[in-house]
């Protein structure tokens, strides 16, 4: 529901790297956005898009999405969670710790020759 | 083509802005002994109602302050100021969340000495509440008998990120197709450690049990300083 202020974040990130390269230009930025960060990917590539839109070669969205994984501190197994069952699947223990799932992170953006 | 000039790595979080304001009141919080809430529901679940039962429950003394979030209008600090106690809508003018900004410029002018426990509405959204820190200590989510007993399920990271979980409207009951057990099944499915509160701020039911929670939490945070 927040994505258009997500859309612009992630722009303003971009454009704080692009300023320590002058004469270079964003061409992609990529980011994880995990399945529990309650980003709908859909709705942030819209927003995206309309942000950049009046761009002459507008930046690319590249969005690794992860699925919620666990991890069971008895049994060591890794799962992703069906249902929102956090119980692990293999021994029953009903605690377990979150591996991943939670991210909402810019991992990288890629700079070329203004 | 022209060749990919540099990948940058750079890591960061989208929300790191605010992480880092949200670390700030965390750190004054603690340094105040205060005990910060953050109450988050789907609209109409009884945040504010709980609130207003809450407040009428405490001493006039009691060092308490709210602050409370809406996208418009200043209804709920109208409702809320009535009891005598510090009061701030955070107006969040179309965003459907309060972020860790508007509570520390809604929080700008007041003697956080003077408080032991703030208590923080969110807007009404069991969606983007979850992903902004408040620098609270714990989030409390309200679920009404109104609702579906599956919303756990549906809003899973809402209530995996809660420490509790306030069950309101319970006086309907007797009236509504709402299975109580399915629900405290349903949230503990997806966090096993949650606590469970069961109200009805119309008949008071249950109120006692959260205000002595909610004052023992501010106690012990007062002693920690």
């Amino acid at each position: 529901m927040h994505e258009m202020s997500i859309a612009t974040s992630v722009i303003e990130t971009a454009q704080e790297e692009q300023r320590k390269h002058p004469a270079s230009r964003v061409t992609k930025i990529g980011l994880r956005i995990g399945e529990w960060s309650g980003v709908d990917q859909e709705s942030l590539r819209f927003c995206f898009e309309a942000l950049v839109s009046s761009e002459k070669d507008p930046p690319v969205l590249e969005i690794e999405y992860l699925p919620r994984q666990n991890r069971c501190p008895s049994c060591n197994r890794l799962f992703r969670l069906k249902n929102f069952e956090i119980a692990c699947p293999e021994c029953g223990s009903s605690v377990t710790e979150p591996v991943s799932g939670d991210e909402m992170d810019i991992a990288f953006v890629e700079l070329e020759e203004a | 083509m022209t060749p990919v000039m540099e990948k940058v790595a750079v890591e960061k979080k989208v929300l790191s802005e605010n992480d880092r304001v949200a670390a700030g009141l965390r750190r004054a919080f603690r340094d105040n002994g205060i005990y910060c809430v953050n109450l988050i529901s789907s609209p109409g679940a009884g945040k504010t109602s709980l609130l207003e039962r809450t407040l009428a429950r405490f001493r006039p003394e009691e060092r308490v302050a709210v602050l409370t979030g809406d996208i418009a209008t200043d209804n709920d600090a109208q409702r809320i100021a009535r009891f005598g106690f510090p009061t701030k809508q955070i107006c969040t003018g179309g965003s459907c969340h309060v972020d860790a900004r508007m509570v520390d410029r809604a929080l700008n002018g007041w003697d956080l000495a003077s408080l032991d426990l703030l208590l923080i509405e969110n807007v009404g959204n069991l969606v983007c509440p979850a992903s902004y820190d408040l620098g609270e200590e714990d989030k409390v989510v309200v679920l009404s008998t109104t609702e579906g007993e599956d919303k756990p399920l549906k809003y899973p990271a809402t209530f995996f990120r809660a420490s509790t979980l306030v069950l309101n409207k319970i006086d309907l009951l007797p009236f509504v197709p709402f299975n109580i057990q399915a629900a405290r099944e349903n949230a503990r499915k997806v966090n096993p450690n949650i606590e469970i509160l069961e109200v009805s701020c119309t008949t008071g039911e249950g109120l006692d049990t959260w205000c002595a929670w909610l004052w023992n939490r501010a106690m012990r945070a007062a002693n920690d300083v």
